[in-house]
């Protein structure tokens, strides 16, 4: 079993080939675009977010210590520093070099404070400038804000005191608006993908409408209407494509259309020729029979005499042999038109094949082996079938060697005769080729006594009842025949009288 | 000396039938056209009608028909192999038997003899069914007193399956004893015979009382 139907049966339906990589890609590059824009929306948001919270931390540190800070004295006091903490408010921090007075969390989690933002507010790169860090604390997020208290000198310039406070802003509400934030950002990539879907199958309509219009015009084509055609639309690849698909359907029509002509033609030419040759065929017959009598009755008294009769003879095989070629090519011709009347009756297989056997005195070389009370009566034109049987058992005794065995199976649905002869079977080569006409199996024998066109008969006779006539080599080594014919015949009325 | 009639057309089939049929011993008289030839038949009335269906004028068909109306004797046809309209068209207009073209002499002379042997029976007296009466000895029958006039094919059909009432005859029986055929496919010889000796002796065909349909089978002689 090959890979793609398994395949194309797990896709669900309309998922598939052009249609469905059409819309995959397009609901692709909708939902990565949307989720992308998305997701840079809500980082954006969330940056601007953490920013302006930090700024205002910083600013409002900044505002207190600056209020605060001229009134400590240097170096300060505890209790200096204790006044500068409560005046920055909760979860802050005052100190100067060992001295240090801290609230909230910092007393709490003294890993608040980290090492290096100490160094860079105590450090002169940013003096006077805040400096933040975000730390986690027990899964919570903490800014901590750090700046050093700066003392003004009569001149205006600025100098750090040593002094630092801290203070540190739970950002839980902050972070929560930023989950938020995406989110809505995946809620938007998810609200994309169904609209996305939609867009995509209704585009892939209307892309592919032409080629779904130009699909069917090919399967009607292909199913032999040959006036199939799309009308065009637009000036795009696809109108182009059904462009170069109309001409190609037309010239092809062409060519049938000739071809069938010629066809028509030449078997009409077979039917009329054989036809043709019947009246001058029937004197030939005749004339031929009474020269042949004449001359036999006589003692040959020269050569000549002799030859006479020899040739007198080989006129009558001749001209019998003519007899039968004209008749097959008669009926075949028949076939081609499809002229030939079929007479159906319940016919039961086993007593036309005795009947067809008997009458043509074959029994002494036919075995018929009747299966026990199988039911082989099908629907069947009775002359076509015992050409059909009669064909078979002389091509097996002729060409192969008696005995000849027939057997028979039945079915629900129709029933099987086998034909098998004794002799050395049928070369492989030949077998695709044994009911092709005037096609004689045996070079040594194109001079047999049969018209090369007996297995084609036999097997337009067989389709003719719906049924099928195949070749094959018995495993013993004989050829072997198998007729199989359908109970009811090809949907006919039974005329039985 | 049997005395055959041969309506045909083309001169030379025709001459050399008459050549060839005379070297089996007929006295042959021969005609170029239908109307020709049913002159020739009202004339003197031959043992055999030899007919060729396609003939300019009036055609096999209607000649057959013609003749049947007063005369019962038999009629060979010949006819295009297997044309099976032909050949039903033929048989149905009355003709008794066949012949394909090309024609053999030899196998044209074997189904004139068979033709006429065919009245031909073992006489063993009177057989009696419902007002049909089959007289085996003078060949003669007769349906509630009315004698009715049959050509030797139904003559022989009917002494056929008369002789074993009850009996059911294949269509292929019946072909190698009445018309001699040795092979099958000819059933429509059959068919057509029985149907034509149906419209003589059944008062209604469709519902006959003497000719049964066996069916898939053939026939056989007797009530229901």
């Amino acid at each position: 079993m090959r890979a793609g139907p398994v395949r194309q049966r797990l896709l669900p339906l309309g998922i598939r080939g052009l249609r469905g990589r059409f819309i995959l890609v397009f609901v692709l590059v909708a939902v990565l675009g949307a989720s992308v824009a998305a997701w840079a929306g809500a980082r954006q948001a969330s940056g601007a977010l953490t920013e302006s919270s930090q700024q205002q931390h910083a600013d409002a540190l900044v505002a207190q210590v600056t209020a605060v800070a001229p009134t400590v004295e240097y170096p300060p006091s505890q209790d200096a520093l204790d006044q500068l903490r409560a005046a920055v408010g909760t979860n802050s921090m005052a100190r100067y070099q060992e001295v240090q007075s801290a609230s909230g969390i910092f007393i709490a989690d003294d890993g608040l404070l980290t090492s290096e933002l100490r160094a860079a507010v105590g450090g002169d790169t940013a003096p006077g400038h805040t400096v933040t860090q975000r730390v986690m604390v027990a899964d919570t997020p903490w800014l901590v804000i750090g700046a050093p208290v700066m003392i003004t000198a009569p001149d205006g310039s600025r100098t750090p005191s040593g002094v630092e406070v801290y203070s540190a802003q739970d950002l839980s509400a902050v972070e929560s608006d930023i989950s938020a934030l995406t989110r809505a950002a995946i809620g938007t990539s998810a609200l994309v993908l169904p609209v996305a879907v939609l867009l995509a199958l209704l585009a892939s309509r209307t892309v592919l409408a032409p080629v779904r219009r130009l699909r069917t015009t090919a399967r009607r084509l292909a199913d032999g209407d040959l006036d199939a055609r799309t009308q065009p639309r637009g000036v795009d690849e696809l109108a182009q494509l059904t462009h170069t698909v109309n001409e190609m359907a037309e010239s092809l029509q062409g060519s049938m259309v000739a071809m069938a002509r010629m066809q028509e033609d030449a078997k009409r030419f077979a039917a009329d020729v054989s036809h043709e040759l019947r009246t001058p065929l029937s004197t030939l017959t005749a004339a031929v029979e009474i020269l042949h009598d004449a001359l036999k009755h006589q003692n040959a008294q020269s050569d000549d005499e002799a030859a006479a009769q020899e040739s007198a003879r080989m006129a009558l095989i001749e001209t019998r042999r003519l007899v039968h070629l004209v008749e097959d090519i008669m009926e075949i011709a028949r076939f081609d038109a499809g002229t030939a009347p079929m007479r159906w009756e319940s016919t039961d297989i086993l007593t036309l094949t005795r009947d067809c056997v008997r009458a043509r005195g074959w029994t002494q070389d036919v075995a018929i082996a009747a299966p026990d009370g199988a039911d082989l009566v099908v629907q069947a034109d009775r002359r076509r079938l015992d050409v059909v049987l009669a064909n078979l058992v002389g091509n097996a005794r002729s060409h192969g060697a008696p005995p000849v065995h027939i057997t028979f199976a039945a079915t629900t649905s129709g029933v099987r005769v086998t034909v098998t002869d004794s002799g050395p079977g049928i070369p492989e080569d030949v077998l695709p080729r044994i009911f092709t006409r005037f096609y004689k199996a045996d070079a040594a024998r194109t001079r047999s006594s049969g018209s090369g066109l007996g297995m084609a008969i036999a097997w337009e006779n067989t389709r003719l009842h719906g049924g099928e006539l195949t070749a094959a080599n018995a495993s013993g080594g004989g050829a072997q025949f198998t007729v199989w014919l359908p109970r009811a015949g090809g949907n006919q009325e039974s005329e039985d009288r | 000396m049997t005395s055959v009639l041969l309506i045909e057309d083309d001169p030379l089939v025709r001459r050399s039938l008459e050549l060839a049929l005379g070297r089996y011993g007929y006295a042959i008289r021969t005609s170029a056209t239908g109307e020709e030839g049913l002159a020739a038949l009202a004339q003197e009335p031959p043992d055999l009608v030899v007919l060729d269906l396609m003939l300019p004028g009036i055609d096999g068909f209607e000649v057959c028909r013609r003749l049947r109306v007063d005369s019962q004797a038999p009629v060979i046809m010949l006819t295009a192999r297997g044309d099976d309209l032909d050949v039903v068209g033929g048989l149905e207009a009355g003709a008794d038997d066949y012949v394909i073209k090309p024609v053999q002499p030899a196998v044209l002379d074997a189904r004139i003899r068979a033709v006429l042997r065919r009245a031909v029976s073992d006489p063993d007296g009177v057989r009696a069914h419902r007002g049909l009466r089959i007289d085996t000895e003078s060949l003669t029958v007769t349906l509630g007193g009315t004698p009715i006039p049959l050509t030797p094919t139904e003559l022989r059909l009917l002494l056929t399956l008369s002789r074993s009432p009850g009996r059911v005859f294949s269509r292929q029986q019946l072909l190698e004893e009445v018309w001699e055929h040795g092979y099958l496919g000819d059933s429509r010889l059959v068919d057509n015979g029985i149907m034509r000796l149906r419209g003589k002796i059944e008062g209604d065909p469709s519902r006959p009382e003497f000719i049964q349909t066996v069916r898939g089978f053939g026939y056989r002689f007797g009530p229901v």
